[in-house]
This record gives C-alpha cells, structure tokens and sequence, in this order.
C-alpha cells in the first residue's frame, strides 16, 4: 500500500520539480552572459577622445558619480535603434552616459552623432577593440552601470529601450544609489550651487 | 544501403573550420598551441561554436590575441585565465568544478548511484523471495 502511494507520487513530484525548473529556465534568456566585470573596476585603459584625437583618456577621466558605460558602433544595427532612447535618458535623467565607440571609424561616428544627436558626456575612441575585450563585450550595445567608485555593477546586453530602461537599469541605478533617481537631480543641483559659492 | 552508407557519412564526417586568416608561427609548439586553445574557447557571440570554427568578427579578435600571446611566449594556462578573466568560464570549453556547478558536474554520478542501490535492493529482494516462500513460478 506504502510503496503504490510512493509509485503514484513520484511521478507527480518530479513532473512539479521540472515545471519548476523550465519555468525559471524560460525566463532566461541563454544569449546574455553574466558579465565577468560585475563588483570590479573598470578595466585600465589609454584611448583618445573621439571628437579630438590628441586627448587622451583613462580610467581618472571618468566621472565621479555613477555613470552608464555604453559601447556602441555605427556598423552596429541595434545601436541604431537604441540611439533616441540614450538621448531621451540622457535628458531626462542625471546620468552621465559614457559612449565607447567600439572599433568603428572616428568619421562615421563623429557623422552619426552629428546628425542624430549626442547623448554622451564623453566618448572614448575604441578603435582597435581592446577596451571591448577587456570589458568582455561579445554583443553591442551593451551598457554597464558603474557605481560612484568607479565599480561596474550591472551589465546590460542588448537595445535599452523603455521596458529595459524601466525594469532593469533604473532598478540597479536607484539600488546602488540607495534611493530614487528623481531625488538625485536635486541633490545634483543642489551640490552644484554649493560648489558654486 | 546507399542511404545507410550517405546517413553514416554525414554523421562521421566533421565540421569544416572556418579560420580565413593564417598566422605564421616561429616553432611548430607554437602552432599546435595555438590549435589547441582556438579549439578549446568558445565564442561568446555564437554560442555553440568555438572560436576556431567561428567567423564572428568577435572570435576573429580572439584568435588574433591568442596568436599574439603564442608568439610571446604565453602558456595555455595564462591565455585561457585571461580569457576567463574577460568572459568567463563560458569562454572555457572545459569549465572549472566549482560550489556554483557541482550540481552539473555530480547530479549524473549521484542519480547514477541512487539507481544502482535501488536496482541493487531490487535484485536482492527477488532472490530471496523464491527460496523463502517456494511458491512463486519460475
């Protein structure tokens, strides 16, 4: 009797335990990797600026709030897309956006942001791709949200757009933060005044 | 036949590679390293393919950086922690056994085991059955 129930039972409790399983393997999608970066510092770097080749950037010449790091190309498709949602962030929300032009030639990007619109505090010129690969980027654009000392803490492969912007960066910004980013534009401003006395 | 021969060779028959570019090496060590590493990562952006079968742009930049750390003398071991260190271990073909990954690594050994006691109390069970009571058919 014992050993019919456990017969019976089994095979339901196992059909529940794969139910479970799929269902969190489903949500996830096998193309995005878990960045490599995550908790550590921005790799080291020695690039030029894009708009003037003659000045050189490194890791110091990153802001020193958080920021979004965004590696994009005009060779790449989806970056195409995902530009007017960087500008529409970028005035929209206090949040420095850093662009790596990511082995692309300085003149089509410069073109690109001319015509388009340039939603980034600074961007670096990338042009041979280490940064990239030091980054461990496999898929533009890929975005990473560094933190005020200089930590990457989330990495986003794929176009941001509203959905992604909403459920996924504006969470990890205002958890890094500590609070809302509505709030930051005040203190920001209010910061600036103070450093204006 | 014919289909059973045409079935068996196409299932035989290995991936083409699809390395365009050629890399001159200064010892024959070196060429073999080279070989072995391209086909021990795999490419990030085309998930299923190591770099050395991939023409991803991406594994392209990979292959010239293994090539370039070849020729200075790398060994294995560093190229592919450099590799990790960027990727990951899904770069790594062969990934570490780790607390994160034991379930992957041990989960066949222990469902293994679990069947084989089962099957072993199973089997027992039986044998004894027919001597005690004497009344089961054969």
């Amino acid at each position: 009797m014992n050993k019919k129930l456990v017969l019976a039972v089994a095979p339901i409790v196992t059909f529940i335990i794969l139910v479970i399983f799929f269902w969190f393997a489903l949500e996830k999608d096998p193309k995005k990797l878990n960045s490599n970066l995550i908790d550590k510092p921005v790799p080291d770097f020695k690039l030029s600026a894009l708009q003037n080749p003659e000045r050189v950037y490194t890791t110091d010449s990153l802001p020193d709030e958080l920021f979004l790091l965004n590696v994009w190309g005009t060779w790449c498709g989806p970056c195409h897309i995902e530009h007017p949602y960087l500008m529409k962030f970028s005035q929209k929300y206090p949040v420095p956006i850093v662009g790596v032009n990511y082995k692309d030639k300085a003149r089509d990007a410069l073109e690109f942001l001319e015509q388009k619109g340039n939603p980034y505090s600074m961007v670096i010129a990338d042009v041979d791709g280490q940064l990239g690969i030091d980054l461990g980027v496999y898929g533009a654009p890929e975005t990473f949200v560094v933190d005020s000392d200089g930590k990457v803490r989330f990495r986003y492969v794929g176009v941001i757009d509203d959905r992604v912007w909403n459920s996924k960066i504006l969470p990890v910004i205002e958890q890094v933060q500590g609070y809302p980013l509505e709030q930051v534009q005040k203190e920001v401003a209010e910061n600036d005044s103070e450093g204006m006395k | 036949m014919k289909q059973l021969i045409a079935t068996i060779a196409l299932l035989v028959s290995l991936q083409a590679f699809a390395v365009i570019e050629t890399y001159e090496f200064k010892t024959e060590e070196q060429e073999q390293l080279y070989t072995d590493i391209i086909n021990e990562l795999r490419c990030p952006k085309c998930q299923n393919q190591t770099i050395a079968e991939s023409n991803a742009g991406l594994s392209e930049d990979l292959r010239y950086i293994v090539y370039q750390q070849v020729s200075n003398g790398s060994t294995k071991r560093e190229i592919l922690a450099y590799m990790q260190e960027r990727y990951g271990d899904f770069v790594l073909y062969d990934p570490p056994v780790k607390p994160s990954n034991y379930f992957l690594w041990f989960a066949p050994l222990a469902v293994f085991i679990i069947i084989f006691i089962a099957v072993l109390l199973k089997v027992g069970r039986r044998r004894v059955k027919p001597e005690q009571t004497g009344t089961e058919e054969e």
